[in-house]
């Protein structure tokens, strides 16, 4: 890739943020100017370039599923919400958004929602991710505030992660920290009921009973006071509360055996953690979603928050909490304020900010108090006090929890909108379905874990009509009537109002204020490198670390009582659920469930299991797995594994009906929320499980992606040329003429299409190639087990290039032929000799008949080819002669 | 005319067909100068492959092209060679042969090849002219005789035999009808699938089928003119060619007073019950069996040929039989069981209609006892090989139908 034809951006995927070099044709490289990566990608982000295919994309406007102009929409949409509003009050409608967002789409939605129609009624797919840490930074640090920078994990003697499976998660920042272990031997404590990738760096891991990382954190504490760790000098300064959060501390763990206890980790590998921490002043801890997504997680954020403040370790080189977002724009749009609990750009819900900001926007009419959060949002729709939504640019049909209840609710729905890049399970519950431009389309900016604001750029066309979701938004805006206030014809535009509204009335006492931006010309917004804020007007470059001096605030230590999950597991509910990413997907798949390779490291929804928890109840390993709680059930594959504790399961949280027939996991996650953040405890729900003995498995290629239903379990993954679907039967196979139409129904081949079949009854095994003149349409393998299943690399090489005559004969056998020598067409059918064996005989000085039959066999049987013998051995003889001659 | 005073052991052979020829061909191999050797024909020529008749017939071979030994080969080999001279009578006591017009021919041992005759269905009209059965290089003559275009020729018998005679008056021009009486063609070699497959294929080459169909009658008073089906149906027809089967020559044999049952009965040493007198080929029966496919016929050609050489350990055992259909382009190969004969028998089938391609391997306890392949035959001896060693194709069994070069690194692996 030459330097001219290439744009600087950001990866859209996790809150590392990324900076990528990207070619409009899909050659995608690390930055390595850019300071989260320096050059680095993971997986997916180096995969990015595969994600720009236009074919799945949604390119136009549909209303009720038939095409529809984009006039024709907006103009429904407006109609419908100014309508709702009309009848039953603003707090009637709500906007749903994503941490996809950029932060001038986020923007423009909040104005809306807030100082427009005049409802809190905006809440975020960030909910399910970062709103513990929200609320937690809130109590501790008076606002938002992520203290320390990636540079402090390099700088770290100690680097403490917890919650956090760093190494698939968070890539590059494993990458970072696996580099600084190899160079000065940083310390790594991984704590997390999994022993994950992550743990292949970790020098202590702490396999901790789910939801007890509060006890832990306060032991912790207790330890640091009771060892005279704790700063007292610099907590005198600006801190109150110690005494209260270290009495309830000392009430809930009273001792390192009584930590070790509690939280199910050996008492030798607690009081290790313990010295660790203990002695070490360069000290990280990162955590992220097995914190955050918690009925308790605001007061483990709390916890982890206070033994950083009993220690002082914050605002200096290798030290601090450090959350770790999960999305590339969850902190763009907490700046903003797109929760239904914050305000704007840092600003609360009291009567001195709503006033602020209602004479900024020069508001009509306020929202005064926060909105319904996301799993009250959807609960409200449920009953009837929601009554029109716009989701935009997420899929809360499988990634909120009770994902069933909350597609109940979207039906529910009177009037349902949906801004997305591609279909998803929810956009198919939509009235309005708009398409939105994605990742090399969009233009704005991003905000990543370390408060570095970064630009998402454009270096491709958009396909069919999709749009930028802030101009949708304006546009709804606009029509609604308030043309003037959102008469935004640039990003840009929308970026310097909201970098304005920072400093807006500021004078220091938000420390979110990139006033410095809000003047910013077009250019410069075009040019605008990475910089971290605060970025006060009049200051040329960001903070890498807050606190960093005297803050002239008070931080508060916050009192942490311990509260188990919320729903323990019971004798009817016997095992805790657990939820979480893998390494090479993204949410639910839309985007890198298309390539193919990045479904090669796990193809399938598989529940991970410890083995001797699959023999408790019966579970064999070629078995599927009914996985089954209050709230939902599914049947997935199962894969066993040491690495998970005994009476807990894992299964990942990316597939949707889209890919697999187990569908969203969330289906059976329950939602009990944390009282502050009101996110919700997906990692914790108890659950039974039973065995499903598949009665047949099968590999079905084919070139749509279409779902073949039935009494069946499947999973789909793409690959090259069409995809490939994973099957088994919970019912026996169909016999005779069902049999006949369940396989065409499975290949949905075309009717001009040869069907070739292979059947060995006897062991249930049976195959069938559809094909079309020399391509392989589609192909089918049945077997009794999952293990005499062919290698699919070569189907799938066979459904990308010609099927020769003779390779078609060999394709149901699933084995490449590649190598296998072609002896010709037969001459001597008694022996099956080829031409071309027969020749190379001649060459090899072969002169007579006899000569051919001793070296070939061929023509000593019934010799009805010694007439064909005699041909070649003349036809040879003569092409050589002429040589000779 | 005769030398009466040989310098070395007489052996005389009656037949110059296919499996007695091989016979001396294996004792010329092993012992060349042994005996004085005599062989007495029927037809008059050398000996040719009987089994390219068909090739004859269809115009894609020639005469010399299916000749086996020229007599110039005789010579050579110093046999002595009566063509066209047919045996009539043996006298076992007298070790002699009666040789027609020539009187009695003396031997010390004797090799009876004389082979089979068309099997002929008890017909009204069976006599008229333009009714041949077809069996040799004569018959094959006058059907390519009564031949041409606008002629219309009726094969009665749908086997392999009857086939090719179809074809062969097909590529002649003619429009050809095969009478059949059983549902499917070739049924003793072919299941259901192939037998239909072949008929389509051979139906789109212009050739007409009555299956599950009795012939009554050849009708005709000065010459064949059609045949009449038991249903009343009539087909015409310039030429009737008779193909249901062969019956072993074992007249003469009987008449010398030699065991006989539905063949000549020999043991595993080739030899009848008169222990001078060996006999292989299609007049023989061995061990209840009669033959008609060139496989056994060789393996008996080589125990003849090698006892008469004096080795008194070679020991016949039958091989697995296969069987190949000699239509150009359409390609047959048969072996063993055709199905399941019981639910221990195991079936692999792979098909492709559209190519025109099937194959069928029946197995038993692991083991190959059967094989059907339409279409796509190069593996048939490799199939026929695992049969005889009875070899297990468990480990490969998934990839076994499609073919030696996958299944083998399969066994390999």
């Amino acid at each position: 890739m030459s330097d001219r034809s290439l744009t600087r951006t950001t990866c859209p995927y996790c809150g590392v943020g990324c900076g990528v070099l990207a070619s409009s044709d899909g050659g995608v490289a690390g930055d390595r100017d850019h300071p989260a990566n320096r050059g680095r990608l993971c997986s997916k982000g180096a995969a990015l370039g595969e994600t720009l295919v236009d074919a799945d994309r949604l390119t136009h406007p549909e209303i009720d599923g038939r095409r529809a102009g984009w006039d024709e929409a907006l103009d429904l949409i407006a109609r419908q919400f100014s309508r709702t509003i009309a009848e039953h009050g603003p707090d009637s409608v709500a906007f749903y958004v994503s941490g996809q967002f950029l932060t001038e789409d986020y923007y423009v939605a909040n104005k809306l929602m807030k100082g427009f129609i005049g409802s809190g009624n905006i809440d975020t797919n960030s909910r399910l991710c970062m709103a513990s840490s929200v609320a937690g930074h809130v109590r501790a640090f008076g606002e938002d505030l992520v203290p320390a920078c990636y540079d402090d994990l390099e700088a770290a003697e100690l680097v403490v992660l917890t919650g956090s499976n760093l190494a698939w998660c968070h890539p590059v920042l494993y990458q970072r920290l696996a580099a600084a272990k190899e160079t000065h031997g940083t310390r790594i404590v991984v704590i997390d009921p999994r022993r994950t990738a992550t743990c292949e760096i970790a020098d202590l891991h702490l396999a901790v009973r789910p939801g007890t990382d509060v006890v832990l954190f306060a032991g912790l504490l207790a330890h640091l006071e009771a060892k005279g760790a704790c700063d007292r000098s610099w907590m005198a300064g600006q801190t109150r509360g110690f005494d209260e959060a270290l009495d309830a501390a000392r009430k809930i763990a009273r001792s390192i055996a009584e930590v070790a206890s509690i939280t199910d980790v050996p008492l030798d590998d607690v009081a290790r953690f313990f010295a660790w921490f203990t002695t070490t002043e360069r000290t990280v801890t990162c955590y992220s979603q097995g914190v955050n997504q918690s009925s308790a997680g605001t007061d483990k954020v709390n916890a982890i928050l206070n033994c950083h403040l009993a220690t002082g370790r914050l605002g200096r080189p290798g030290m601090g909490p450090l959350s770790l977002t999960g999305q590339p724009n969850a902190m763009g749009g907490r700046e903003v304020g797109g929760l239904a609990n914050q305000l704007a750009a840092h600003m609360a819900f009291n009567d001195a900010d709503i006033d602020r900001v209602r004479r900024f926007w020069n508001a009509p009419r306020m929202a005064s108090k926060p909105g319904l959060k996301a799993v009250d949002l959807f609960d409200a729709m449920l009953d009837g006090r929601i009554k029109a939504l716009w989701v935009l640019a997420t899929n809360p049909a499988d990634s909120m929890p009770r994902a069933g209840r909350v597609r109940d609710a979207l039906r529910a729905c009177p009037f349902v909108a949906v801004s997305d890049c591609w279909p998803t399970d929810t956009s198919r519950l939509a009235h309005v379905v708009l398409p939105a431009m994605g990742w090399g389309e969009k233009d704005g900016t991003v905000t990543n874990s370390e408060r570095c604001i970064s630009r998402q750029r454009r270096f491709r066309d958009a396909p069919g009509e999709a749009r930028a979701d802030w101009w949708m938004m304006a546009e709804v805006a606009r029509r609604m009537g308030w043309a003037q206030d959102f008469a935004y014809t640039t990003s840009a535009e929308i970026f310097r109002e909201h970098a304005a509204l920072s400093a807006f009335e500021n004078d220091g006492r938000r420390l979110f204020d990139i006033g410095a931006l809000a003047d910013l010309g077009d250019e410069a917004y075009d040019q605008l490198q990475p910089v971290q804020w605060p970025l006060r007007r009049g200051e040329s470059s960001g903070a890498a670390r807050l606190f960093d001096g005297p803050s002239g605030r008070s931080l508060s230590f916050v009192a942490t009582p311990y509260r188990p999950v919320a729903v323990p597991a019971s004798n009817e509910w016997p095992l805790v659920l657990n939820t979480g990413r893998i390494r090479d997907q993204w949410h639910t798949m839309t985007r890198t469930g298309v390539v193919a390779r990045l479904m090669t490291h796990r193809r399938e929804p598989a529940l991970e299991i410890h083995p001797l928890d699959a023999q408790r109840f019966g579970i064999a390993e070629t078995d599927l797995v009914r996985i089954e709680s209050p709230h939902g059930t599914t049947v997935t594959p199962m894969r066993l594994s040491t690495d998970q504790r005994r009476g807990e399961i894992f299964v990942p949280m990316h597939w949707s009906d889209a890919h697999s027939s187990a569908g969203p996991v969330d289906r059976i996650v329950g939602a009990a929320a944390d009282p502050v953040s009101g996110q919700p405890e997906l990692k914790a729900t108890p659950v039974r499980i039973e065995p499903v003995t598949p009665l047949w498995r099968a590999l079905l290629l084919r070139a749509d992606a279409a779902l073949p239903d039935g009494d069946h379990y499947w999973s789909r993954v793409p690959v090259e040329g069409g995809h490939a679907f994973d099957l088994a039967g919970l019912d026996v196979l169909p016999e005779g003429d069902a049999s006949r139409a369940w396989v065409q129904r499975l290949l949905g081949a075309s009717p001009q299409a040869e069907l070739v079949v292979y059947a060995d009854p006897a062991r249930a095994t049976f195959r069938y190639a559809a094909i079309v003149g020399d391509r392989l349409e589609a192909c089918l393998f049945v077997a009794r087990e999952a293990s005499a299943l062919p290698d699919r690399t070569v189907l799938i090489a066979a459904l990308n290039a010609p099927v020769t005559p003779e390779a078609r004969l060999l394709l149901l056998s699933g084995c490449a032929t590649s190598d296998m020598t072609d002896t010709g067409p037969v001459v001597c059918s008694c022996f099956g000799v080829g031409r071309d064996a027969v020749c190379g005989a001649i060459g090899r000085g072969a002169s007579t008949v006899t000569a051919i039959g001793q070296a070939l066999r061929a023509g000593t049987n019934c010799g009805s080819c010694i007439p064909e013998l005699k041909s070649l051995l003349r036809e040879l003889r003569a092409a050589k002669e002429p040589a000779n001659a | 005319m005769f030398d009466h005073r040989p310098s070395r052991e007489r052996l005389v052979v009656v037949g110059n067909g296919m499996a007695a020829m091989r016979a001396v061909e294996e004792l010329l191999a092993r012992a060349p100068r042994r005996y004085d050797i005599t062989v007495v024909g029927a037809e008059p020529h050398g000996n040719y492959n009987r089994i390219l008749l068909s090739s004859l017939l269809a115009g894609e071979k020639t005469a010399d092209e299916i000749a086996i030994n020229g007599r110039n080969w005789y010579a050579e080999h110093g046999i002595r060679l009566l063509a066209g001279n047919p045996v009539t009578s043996i006298d076992p006591l007298a070790k002699s042969v009666t040789v027609e017009g020539l009187g009695a021919l003396p031997y010390d041992t004797l090799l009876l090849g004389t082979g089979s005759r068309p099997l002929v269905p008890p017909l009204p009209g069976l006599g008229l002219p333009g009714v041949r059965a077809f069996r040799d290089i004569a018959d094959t003559e006058a059907m390519i005789a009564a031949a041409g275009p606008d002629r219309r020729a009726v094969v009665i018998g749908g086997g392999l035999l009857g086939l090719e005679a179809a074809w062969g008056l097909k590529r002649r021009g003619m429009e050809v009808t095969v009478v059949h009486l059983m549902p499917t063609l070739m049924e003793r070699q072919l299941d259901q699938t192939a037998g239909e497959l072949l008929q389509s294929a051979l139906s789109s080459r212009g050739i007409d089928f009555v299956t599950s169909a009795e012939t009554e009658e050849i009708l005709g008073s000065e010459r064949a003119e059609g045949v009449r089906l038991a249903d009343g149906r009539t087909i015409a027809a310039d030429l009737v060619v008779l193909a249901i089967g062969i019956r072993p020559n074992i007249e003469m044999a009987k008449a010398a007073g030699l065991y006989v049952n539905r063949g000549i009965l020999v043991g595993d040493d080739m030899r009848t019950s008169d222990p001078g007198i060996y006999a292989v080929g299609e007049c023989i029966e061995h061990n209840g069996q009669v033959f008609g496919l060139v496989a056994p016929i060789w393996e008996q050609a080589r125990v003849c040929g090698a006892r008469l050489a004096g080795d008194p350990d070679a020991v016949y055992v039958p091989p697995p039989v296969f069987t190949s259909l000699k239509i150009t382009g359409i390609d047959v190969f048969s072996a063993g069981s055709l199905a399941a004969t019981d639910e221990a028998d195991e079936e692999l089938t792979l098909h492709d209609p559209g190519r025109g391609i099937y194959k069928k391997l029946v197995l038993r306890q692991e083991r190959i006892v059967g094989s059907v392949l339409y279409g796509h035959v190069a593996d048939g001896p490799w199939y026929v090989d695992l049969m005889r060693r009875k070899a297990d194709v468990s480990a490969a069994r998934d990839r076994l139908i499609f073919g030696r070069a996958l299944a083998e690194r399969q066994f390999a692996s």
